[in-house]
């Protein structure tokens, strides 16, 4: 599309052009506000749509659909992905490729289903059972609408591994107008499966501890997929050392690879303050960064967008900072508590707000009183 | 064939225990159809019964309790080739915790069979009771008999129009059930009724499932319904960018700052579209724009609230410290507005039939209702770009094209009142 030439789209919109290019081809859908027009476009764009009858069944449905081969994705808020945590945990153990898209709203609870909030991230942090981390990336704006879709697909393909996007209803449900032609190309995953003809273990690490995948529908070699402790075979195992380092493998998977899908933006200005921040709150660290270099202050930024597991390189930036700010829409900071834990040094302080989002003017305020 | 279904003729299950024939029974079934293990997926629930997978030459996917069926049924939706055939094994347990995935697999009639390995009770864990242990029945959790009745699950499958649905007793040969429930090209469900050695022999002595059955008013069935066939749902455009409305510049704005107006009215009375209209009049003047919509759960009833920012900036901000001006045109707006307006330094803008409220605004008053609830939220829009001359007044008039309002809003009288 030329230059200067507009459209006027939600956040949503842009998640799912980009994450069919990316390969998506399978949407299971139970509605929820606010990720219903995830669900919408989806259905008009991606070459299959699922109206499952509940978030249990969209999870399984999902896991069935990908085990068969296909790329399913789903949306949803927090009541729903509540349902959905048991399954989650399969599809990790399975190692079922998927992209669950988690539009955060104001709870606990049912809380305020058209209220935006980003409390949900120490539940995805803490979701399987054992501590492993589920890839999780979080959206700040369109740009990123447009961009982590297509790294979380490749992410849940080169790992075998379902993988979550964090969004909220400020990005899903917000309109802005949008200059097309500035959009990367989105490249459609390369799917490769297993073709050797010897016996295939679908459990046996290969390259970056990933097994190699077959769907179902093999007419060569037997697969087995298991939700349950399990050896390389896919055979249900008590704790033999085989079966518990196959265990183990799923979080090395993760975490050995996270440098493939390390995403974030830093910009740097000085040593003296930093603000972290993830999701829509990072929009509003910008413009109040920009606010704050004019009255000659030092600020620098770190918008998170990997979340779990946190890269390394967080505390490296982090590290050369004599104050930092965690700027995060829920009320005691869960950001802050995964990069610090629950005893957070003196230089850190929180800014955070629940029920709106987070005022330019609260963020300077904090800086000016404490930078 | 190469292969049978089982690997061993040493099943993992207690002497006597009737899963043994309903293994050894879906075996005989897949030979009698010469079907190949490789063409089988065998998907497995939680209880004694799923321990079966380590014994099958088939593909085995081993999943969690009580969800096997919709897990199947994602297998089943997601197959490219539709000669494979997906079986479930699942029991009583799993059936109860896994009903709305059993009539949702027959009210889509989808192609799996499931073999429900009904011994009344939970084995695995202890012989506690199920939603399918008949009355009168002892288990570990009722001691004294159970007090309540049991679901009819092929029943229930029947009125969710399942296309295959049997009820069977464990037998020595019951493969021809088994049989015509895999070759029934849509949902099957044989419910295969045993008694636990472990638990249900020892705690009901001398019971027999025939007068179990008779007790509950059950029986011995086969029943098939016409397959049920719909079109998957795919998608109706390969690119959503074809789907929307391309903007180009047409008008000259006069903004020099970024410029944010929350506007607040009634559900119904066209806030959100108002400032829809108001958004693409804006780009099409060349301003970025950022439209956030505000409103309760319950769509059509309350508070609508809309905030638009317009910026000449490349990029528009997400958020401001404060609208510039807040337009209120009912009651529902004022009441949802009544903290925020306390400090509220910008311009009010407040329709005539609204009290004063507390603010530190400057309130500025007209009569936004007088060409009814639908023209409210509209009207009160020309009445700013009149005022604000942001940029000229047809390119809003395009913005209601834009935005499907033109022929819904009393243009004309807009005009007049506001002598444009």
């Amino acid at each position: 599309m030329e230059n200067g030439k507009k459209i006027f789209v939600n956040g949503s919109f842009l998640i799912v052009e980009s994450i069919a290019r990316a390969g998506a081809d399978t949407f299971v859908g139970y509605p929820i506000t606010p990720s219903n027009y995830l669900y919408l476009y989806s259905s008009k764009r991606l070459p299959l749509t699922f109206h499952a009858p509940d978030e249990i069944t969209t999870l399984q449905w999902m896991s069935g659909l990908s085990a068969a081969g296909r790329l399913p994705i789903t949306a949803t808020s927090f009541p729903g992905f509540a349902l959905m945590v048991e399954s989650i945990n399969m599809a990790f153990m399975m190692e079922l490729p998927m992209v669950i898209i988690l539009a955060q709203r104001l709870g606990p609870s049912t809380g305020t289903a058209t209220c935006g909030a980003s409390g949900d991230l120490l539940l995805v942090r803490g979701m399987i059972s054992g501590g492993y981390p589920v890839p999780t990336f979080a959206i700040s704006d369109f740009k990123d609408c447009w961009e982590i879709p297509e790294i979380a697909i490749n992410t849940a393909v080169n790992l075998r591994t379902p993988v979550i996007i964090l969004t909220s209803k400020e990005i899903t449900m917000t309109n802005r107008s949008f200059e097309i032609s500035s959009l990367k190309e989105i490249k459609k995953v390369e799917r490769k499966f297993y073709s050797s003809d010897e016996t295939y273990i679908p459990y046996k690490p290969e390259k970056n501890l990933v097994p190699e995948f077959l769907p179902l529908s093999s007419n060569k070699h037997q697969i087995r997929i298991n939700a349950s402790t399990h050896d390389q075979k896919g055979i249900l195992q008590h704790s033999t050392k085989e079966a518990l380092e196959n265990s183990a493998r799923l979080y090395k998977k993760i975490v050995s690879n996270i440098k493939d899908f390390t995403l974030y933006e830093y910009d740097e200005d000085g040593n003296e303050n930093l603000l972290i921040s993830f999701d829509v709150s990072s929009v509003v660290c910008k413009e109040a960064m920009k606010d704050l270099r004019n009255e000659k202050k030092k600020v620098s930024l770190l918008v998170a967008k990997t979340l779990v597991p946190v890269p390394d390189v967080y505390y490296e930036i982090i590290s050369k900072y004599k104050k930092i700010f965690v700027v995060e829409e829920n009320l005691n900071g869960q950001l802050c508590e995964m990069l610090f834990g629950n005893n957070i040094p003196d230089n850190v302080i929180k800014i955070n707000s629940i029920g709106k989002m987070i005022s330019i003017d609260k963020i300077k305020e904090e800086v000016r009183k404490n930078g | 064939m190469d292969k049978k279904f089982l690997n061993s003729n040493k099943l993992p299950f207690c002497a006597g225990c009737g899963h043994h024939l309903i293994a050894q029974n879906t075996e005989k079934a897949l030979e009698k159809l010469n079907i190949d293990p490789l063409d089988v997926i065998l998907v497995s629930d939680i209880g004694c019964h799923g321990i079966i997978d380590k014994f099958a030459n088939s593909h085995t996917v081993h999943g969690l309790h009580g969800r096997s069926v919709a897990l199947a049924a994602g297998i089943s939706l997601g197959l490219k080739n539709k000669n494979k055939k997906v079986i479930v094994f699942i029991g009583d347990g799993g059936a109860t915790i896994g009903m709305q995935h059993i009539l949702e697999a027959s009210r889509l009639d989808i192609d799996l069979t499931i073999l429900i390995h009904n011994n009344m009770l939970y084995g695995m864990t202890g012989g506690q009771a199920s939603g399918l242990t008949p009355k009168g029945f002892v288990t570990t959790t009722t001691p004294d008999k159970s007090k309540t009745r049991n679901y009819d699950i092929c029943q229930i499958a029947l009125a969710a129009k399942a296309s295959f649905v049997a009820r069977v007793v464990v037998k020595p040969d019951f493969s021809n059930i088994i049989a015509d429930a895999i070759k029934n090209d849509g949902f099957s469900l044989v419910e295969a009724i045993e008694l636990c050695p472990s638990y249900a022999v020892k705690m009901n002595k001398g019971m027999k499932i025939s007068e179990i059955l008779k007790e509950i008013g059950e029986e011995e069935f086969v029943k098939k319904n016409e397959n049920y066939r719909w079109e998957f749902y795919t998608n109706s455009t390969e690119n959503l960018f074809d789907k929307v409305k391309i903007l180009e510049k047409k008008y000259e704005h006069k903004l020099e700052k970024t410029f944010c107006i929350q506007l607040s009215g009634s559900a119904g009375e066209g806030v959100q579209t108002a400032g829809e209209a108001f958004c693409y009049a804006s780009i099409l003047s060349g301003l970025s724009v950022n439209h956030r919509g505000s409103y309760p759960v319950t769509v059509g009833v309350g508070f609508s609230t809309t905030e638009i920012i317009i910026s000449p900036e490349q990029d528009c901000t997400y958020n401001v410290n404060s609208p510039d001006i807040i337009i209120i045109t009912s009651l529902d707006g004022l009441n949802v507005n009544i903290e925020k307006l306390k400090s509220f330094k910008g311009i009010l803008y407040l329709d005539n039939s609204l009290e004063t409220p507390q603010t530190e605004a400057k309130i500025i008053r007209y009569d936004f209702r007088k060409f009814g609830a639908k023209n409210s939220a509209v009207f009160s829009l020309f009445y700013i770009l009149k005022e604000k001359e942001i940029y000229p007044i047809d390119a809003l008039i395009d913005g209601l094209e834009l935005a499907n309002l033109k022929d819904k809003v009393d243009l004309e009288k807009f005009k007049q009142d506001l002598n444009i």
